[in-house]
């Protein structure tokens, strides 16, 4: 107990400089009859499964979808209205995609603990599945945290820098 | 929002060039497939991603139900609500019904001051009177489709399946009312009465609400028009197939789009 005021002054003198937050996510090529691009919404959870920060969406401006990303909906999505919290922005294509979430003010707000960064992607006519990656808030360390879905999501990689 | 609608406009125009993506998933969910004395049964008619869930209503106005004498046969109650169309099928007599939706249409696409626009109707004369003057990149597609789902009573025949010969249709090898889990089923598809050889054929459980992933799959068909499909377990199955050629019935059509659209329900043996 007694080492607590010294991180407490260590975390005040790093104040200034914000922890890294970067989330890159894989959007799988996908050969079926019907192609839409997924939605896909990110948030941050604690280990009760409650939204300590909603992080942020994709998706094409339809609210009638916004249902199918089931967890996301249950958890945040359902009670807000656009413009939806955290960065939102247009779906997208095939391929790997990096999204810096480090200056929204809810990770600046976030406290320090144990949480989970959750992915969840829907697919119009297609799948939906939902990726999870443990972390420690504020970061350590340097480090690279990677989770794999199968089938809507691939690579999922959380970076993070003290 | 604006690029949201002219991303969809020019999935619709590919739409229409790829024969394999489809938009929206059309059907026929018969109250009653198979039963053992006459009766009449209920059929919900929808547009939906949720497969049997209603979402969209479409009319019932070319409605075209065939009794097992191969004359139409009774209806009632047709009835277009918000988010379904229901109707009443009278099965008086012993043998096969086949309940259809035979569509056929044209698209006109043309450019009005560097606007992609569309245009569809029935009658392609009427259609392309239609198209604004100074139209540009004008250009005309044919659409036929079927929408379809059986019913019987007591042992199926099969006088009320026998194909019109136009468009993209289903002949049943077996029986589209005799269909059992674990077992196989042929169908042979044909268009305009010839084989569909190498038809790429969809099938899609129902249930799509309350699973994570659709469990479809594809079977493509002989040179015969064949197609064997095994059931992977009793219930409800969409199947929809598409195939395009040039057999077009007006001559500034470029392109003829052919659909078939078919509920199946596999029973437990």
């Amino acid at each position: 107990m007694r080492l607590i005021p010294i991180v407490m002054l260590s975390a005040l003198a790093f104040a200034a400089e914000a922890a890294q937050f970067q989330v890159e996510v894989e959007v799988p090529r996908l050969r079926v009859a019907e192609y839409h691009a997924p939605y896909v919404a990110f948030w941050i959870e604690t280990p009760e499964n409650t939204v300590a920060a909603p992080l942020g969406l994709w998706y094409d401006d339809q609210e009638k979808w916004l249902k199918d990303l089931r967890q996301w909906w249950r958890r945040t999505g359902r009670s807000q209205s656009a413009p939806y919290d955290g960065l939102t922005g247009a779906t997208r294509s095939p391929g790997k995609h990096s999204v810096d979430f480090s200056e929204l003010p809810a990770m600046a707000e976030l406290p320090a603990g144990d949480y989970q960064l959750v992915v969840e992607a829907a697919r119009e006519v297609g799948g939906r599945e939902v990726v999870r990656i443990p972390f420690q808030w504020p970061p350590a360390s340097a480090q690279q945290l990677r989770a794999e879905g199968t089938e809507e999501l691939h690579d999922v990689t959380l970076t993070l820098t003290p | 929002m604006k690029p949201v609608s002219l991303a969809a406009a020019a999935v619709s125009a590919l739409l229409l060039l790829s024969p394999a993506a489809q938009a929206h998933k059309r059907w026929l969910l018969p109250t009653h497939t198979v039963v053992s004395e006459a009766q009449w049964i209920s059929v919900d008619a929808s547009v939906s991603n949720d497969i049997f869930y209603p979402d969209r209503a479409y009319s019932l106005e070319r409605l075209q139900v065939t009794g097992p004498d191969g004359k139409a046969a009774e209806t009632d109650h047709l009835l277009e609500m918000h988010r379904r169309s229901v109707f009443d099928v009278n099965l008086a007599a012993t043998g096969s019904y086949r309940i259809a939706l035979p569509g056929h249409f044209f698209l006109a696409f043309f450019e009005q001051d560097g606007e992609r626009k569309r245009l569809f109707g029935e009658d392609a004369e009427a259609l392309l009177k239609k198209v604004p003057k100074g139209a540009d990149k004008v250009r005309l597609l044919e659409s036929v489709s079927r929408i379809e789902t059986f019913a019987s009573v007591g042992a199926p025949d099969t006088a009320a399946l026998k194909p019109t010969g136009k468009g993209l249709e289903l002949v049943p090898v077996t029986h589209p009312n005799d269909l059992y889990s674990g077992e196989t089923a042929r169908f042979r598809f044909v268009v305009d009465g010839k084989p569909a050889a190498g038809l790429e054929v969809h099938l899609l459980p129902a249930g799509t609400r309350y699973r994570d992933a659709q469990q479809d799959w594809t079977v493509t068909s002989d040179d015969n028009g064949e197609v064997a499909i095994e059931w992977p377990h009793a219930g409800r199955f969409f199947l929809e197939a598409e195939a395009s050629d040039q057999n077009v019935s007006h001559k500034q059509a470029e392109r003829r789009r052919l659909e078939y659209l078919g509920t199946f329900e596999v029973l437990p043996l």
